[in-house]
């Protein structure tokens, strides 16, 4: 464990814990989106940290390419990118149950991974990970594989539905 | 040890999700703080993955796939949200308080 990349770790872990708290903080959506976008290349950093340059790239791909760019998209094409139009940020009391709430949660993720998790050795490195990834996607969860394909397209047709604009009675 | 480390980074990136789906109003960008909690919990698989072999990066791939589709129908019920009412603040939607 060299130096160095424990120092890459640490900044990819910083940066992504700092990009998240300035994306829940942000009014505007898009500007949230944007710290949003931060947060999984951060993200995205720490899969090649811990030997996923494959769920890396994936990572980058659908998450940071597809996904937020919908969202950036619906955000202009309902044209709410303007702060001030929305009284978007729940009030006091909210705020703090929901600070309260978290720091909560937070506490008893940790109490639990600090019970629970012993020092093992960890598995041996793979050589080629995208081999092992699609070797192990293609046999051992082939129907886990279809049924995700299957729910796509149901989720295609859905947003189809949904969005379509009503026909004028 | 990192994974320990990394863990305690998802953890606490959870954590934040939750309290953005508790504190905002505006329905996209409730969404998009529960595809920061479902990058959380990739994070922990791929730290899982660590110790168990490749079985965690299978499933974040399945995760991101399911990420993509709760994306487009969500998005797709905020459009008709927006329609109906003309904004998505999420005070609108009472409907089912009644």
């Amino acid at each position: 464990m060299t130096s160095f990349y424990k120092f890459q770790f640490y900044l990819f872990a910083l940066m992504a814990i700092g990009a998240a708290l300035l994306f829940v903080t942000r009014k505007s959506p898009v500007s949230a989106a944007l710290w949003l976008v931060n947060v999984m290349f951060a993200l995205s950093g720490l899969y090649v940290m811990l030997d996923a340059p494959f769920v890396a790239a994936v990572q980058v791909l659908v998450y940071a390419g597809a996904i937020m760019v919908v969202f950036v998209f619906v955000v202009m094409l309902l044209n709410i990118g303007r702060p001030d139009e929305l009284p978007d940020i729940r009030e006091a009391g909210a705020r703090i149950g929901a600070g309260f709430v978290a720091v909560a949660l937070l506490a008893n993720l940790l109490a639990v991974r600090r019970e629970v998790l012993p020092v093992v050795d960890l598995a041996p490195p793979v050589d080629n990970v995208v081999v092992a990834v699609a070797a192990s996607l293609f046999t051992d969860y082939l129907l886990a594989f279809e049924l995700t394909s299957i729910l796509l397209l149901v989720a295609i047709v859905g947003a189809v539905v949904l969005a379509k604009r009503k026909a004028v009675a | 040890m990192m994974l320990g480390d990394a863990l305690i980074v998802s953890a606490v990136l959870f954590a934040i999700g939750v309290m953005g789906v508790l504190t905002r109003r505006n329905a996209i960008i409730l969404f998009m703080c529960v595809e920061l909690m479902l990058n959380a919990v990739n994070l922990s698989f791929v730290a899982f993955a660590k110790l168990h072999g490749v079985g965690g990066h299978v499933f974040v791939i399945i995760v991101m796939t399911i990420a993509a589709a709760e994306a487009a129908v969500g998005l797709a019920i905020v459009i008709s949200v927006f329609r109906h009412f003309g904004a998505v603040d999420l005070q609108n939607l009472r409907l089912l308080r009644r």
